[in-house]
């Protein structure tokens, strides 16, 4: 029964990206501006008119949307993503790389959200109403009001200007580390903050029911109580709001990438929509929207995982 | 060595709440000993729980704990929360009310029966896991190989309540704390925890059983406490209590059981944070005279215990 689910949830899939795609396309396509024109215009401004010409037949830009449109969904649907105007590079391994940087800085974004989120959230349920809790929840407060722009730029000014600790801003090869510290906190804390709430309330649920009570009056230590007993329920109904951060997180953040010159797939998709350069939006946004969706589709999965009741449900 | 397995002594809890505070249980002193079937009878809400969770020292974090808990000798009390760790569960079980509520719903039910034998027997996992399908057989949990991998939710109420005993006794403990067994329970389910509770007596096992079930009560036990407002009134043996109650609220209270009659006592239940003066029961007492405005004392009469002025 599960099985025919996810099958289902699979097929679903495919008219979605087939709309998300569709309006992409569409979005891009009414936008001003002309991208011949723009990939023609000489730095100085002037243009030459049978270049641009040229420019469209060579890209099919001469067709009428619709075909232009089908045409590109044609050879989507075989992996054939086309190639950039600007750069002539291949779409598909453009965003793949655009999209590895991204997954770089998502990971330890992720991890550095965890670590806050988890600790804090079970202290600040564990001491709830005391200062210490008071404490954890103004940091929630400030981590999800601050602006990412701003909070980036703070961390600029103390980390790279005032104690020369991290690079200010840069790619480093995307492999220095150093150079991911700074844009992972930012998004990191974010992300960390709305998880801590959750997982305080959902661990002041948790403690307050009879079976901790009983768990304890096994005689196990209030450590195991708490480990064994309550984090996993308490955590069951985290993962959502887990799941959309590593989303959003995967999806690359526009600002931060900007801020800190990273090389993600934000940035790119940015670039790409102020230089009409449809193929590589098309490719990006489609990208994105498949991840996204296999995010949600493994939420799903991790769901049934840590709820045994989904998990047998149909079976027993 | 004495018989005796649980000795509380004046042990008093209050509890601090936005309204009041609440007089739970007050000056309890009685004794249990091995082997015996003790109930402690009221009506819901009168500080029996209270007086349970004191004994394990599983109390609200706000309530205030004085007297004196002593096990097998040990003055529990006074251990340190690492040392009553290796009370509870292992001396001393709980059996809660609702098995639905008290077992965890995420954790296999094998594994949360191993957890006292883990805990507190040194044995591997293996071995634990051999004991707990044994101890889930014991109880008619079958097949124990298939039922030990199972979740709380795929048990039925009675085969769950079940291995909540076998749980309460996995590390065979000397006495059970089993609160409300019977609360929202129909009648035949009753007489299947009433069944399941004498096998564990059988095995020696002493229970201290916390009800507002007169019946259950009378069918399960060897002596019986009554609790009213939070103080113990009368302890006596079953057949002598059942015969001839000594206190007016034991009376009253064995009158109003369907058998008898069904009689109600008359007036409200007494606040638990404004309790009356002196004798807790006085205003609603058919004998009741200017002296029980002042404290009674515990009378004791032929090895019953008794606390009120008619036989002082």
């Amino acid at each position: 029964m599960l099985n025919e689910y996810f099958i289902r949830r699979v097929l679903y899939l495919i008219p979605v990206l087939i709309f998300i795609s569709f309006m992409s396309f569409s979005l891009i396509y009414i936008a001003p501006g002309d991208p011949a024109e723009i990939m023609m215009t000489s730095p100085s401004g002037g243009y030459d008119e049978a270049a641009v010409e040229a420019f469209r037949i060579a890209h099919g830009l001469d067709q009428p949307f619709y075909i232009q449109y089908f045409n590109w969904l044609k050879n989507a649907a075989v992996g054939d993503f086309g190639y950039s105007y600007m750069s002539e590079q291949s779409v598909f391994e453009t965003v793949l790389n655009a999209f590895k940087n991204t997954l770089k800085l998502s990971v330890l974004a992720l991890a550095i959200a965890l670590v806050i989120a988890i600790p804090f959230g079970v202290v600040s349920a564990l001491k709830h109403n005391t200062i210490v809790d008071d404490a954890c929840r103004f940091g929630a407060l400030l981590g999800v009001s601050m602006p990412n722009f701003w909070q980036a730029y703070l961390m600029i000014i103390f980390f790279s200007v005032i104690v020369h600790w991290l690079p200010a801003s840069g790619f480093g090869h995307g492999t220095d580390i150093r150079y991911m510290i700074l844009p992972a906190a930012v998004l990191g804390t974010g992300a960390a903050a709305v998880m801590m709430r959750m997982i305080r309330s959902s661990m002041l649920d948790v403690m307050g029911k009879e079976y901790i009570q009983t768990a304890r009056g096994k005689g196990l230590s209030e450590k195991i109580v708490i480990i064994r007993h309550a984090l996993k329920n308490a955590l069951v109904p985290v993962i959502t709001v887990i799941g959309l951060s590593i989303g959003f997180l995967l999806n690359g953040s526009v600002v931060v990438e900007t801020i800190f010159g990273w090389s993600g797939i934000g940035n790119l998709v940015v670039d790409s929509i102020l230089s009409h350069d449809y193929m590589m939006v098309q490719g990006s946004v489609l990208f994105v929207a498949v991840i996204f969706l296999l995010i949600n589709f493994f939420v799903d999965l991790v769901y049934v995982w840590a709820n045994p009741e989904i998990r047998y449900d149909k079976t027993s | 060595m004495s018989d005796v397995l649980l000795k509380v002594s004046d042990v008093s809890v209050t509890i601090p709440t936005e309204q009041g505070t609440v007089h739970a249980v007050d000056d309890a002193t009685f004794s249990i000993n091995k082997r015996e079937v003790f109930s402690l009878i009221g009506e819901s809400g009168s500080g029996k729980s209270i007086l349970g969770q004191a004994i394990m020292r599983l109390l609200p974090p706000n309530a205030m704990f004085s007297g004196k808990v002593e096990l097998e000798g040990m003055e529990i009390s006074a251990l340190s929360e690492k040392e009553m760790q290796k009370v509870r569960g292992k001396t001393v079980a709980s059996i809660a009310q609702n098995p639905y509520l008290a077992m965890n719903p995420g954790i296999r039910v094998g594994t949360q029966v191993a957890e006292p034998m883990q805990a507190h027997l040194g044995i591997s996992k293996e071995d634990a896991k051999s004991r707990t399908c044994r101890a889930l057989k014991y109880f008619d949990i079958i097949p124990p190989e298939v039922r030990e991998r199972e979740y709380p939710f795929q048990y039925s109420g009675g085969m769950l309540q079940r291995a909540m005993v076998a749980m309460g006794t996995a590390a065979d403990p000397e006495l059970i704390i089993a609160d409300e067994p019977t609360k929202g329970v129909d009648v035949l389910k009753k007489r299947n925890i009433a069944a399941i509770f004498q096998k564990v007596a059988s095995d020696g096992c002493a229970f201290l059983l916390i009800t507002h079930d007169v019946g259950f009560a009378r069918a399960m036990s060897d002596r019986i406490a009554v609790n009213y407002c939070g103080q113990i009134i009368e302890i006596a043996e079953k057949e002598p209590f059942f015969k001839e109650p000594l206190h007016p609220y034991s009376q009253a209270l064995l009158g109003a059981v369907p058998e008898r009659g069904m009689h109600p006592i008359p007036g409200p239940s007494p606040s638990m944070i404004e309790v009356p003066e002196g004798c807790r029961f006085h205003p609603r007492c058919p004998h009741k005279t200017d002296r029980c405005l002042t404290n009674p004392p515990v009378v004791e009469i032929n090895g019953r215990f008794v606390r009120c002025w008619m036989y002082a």
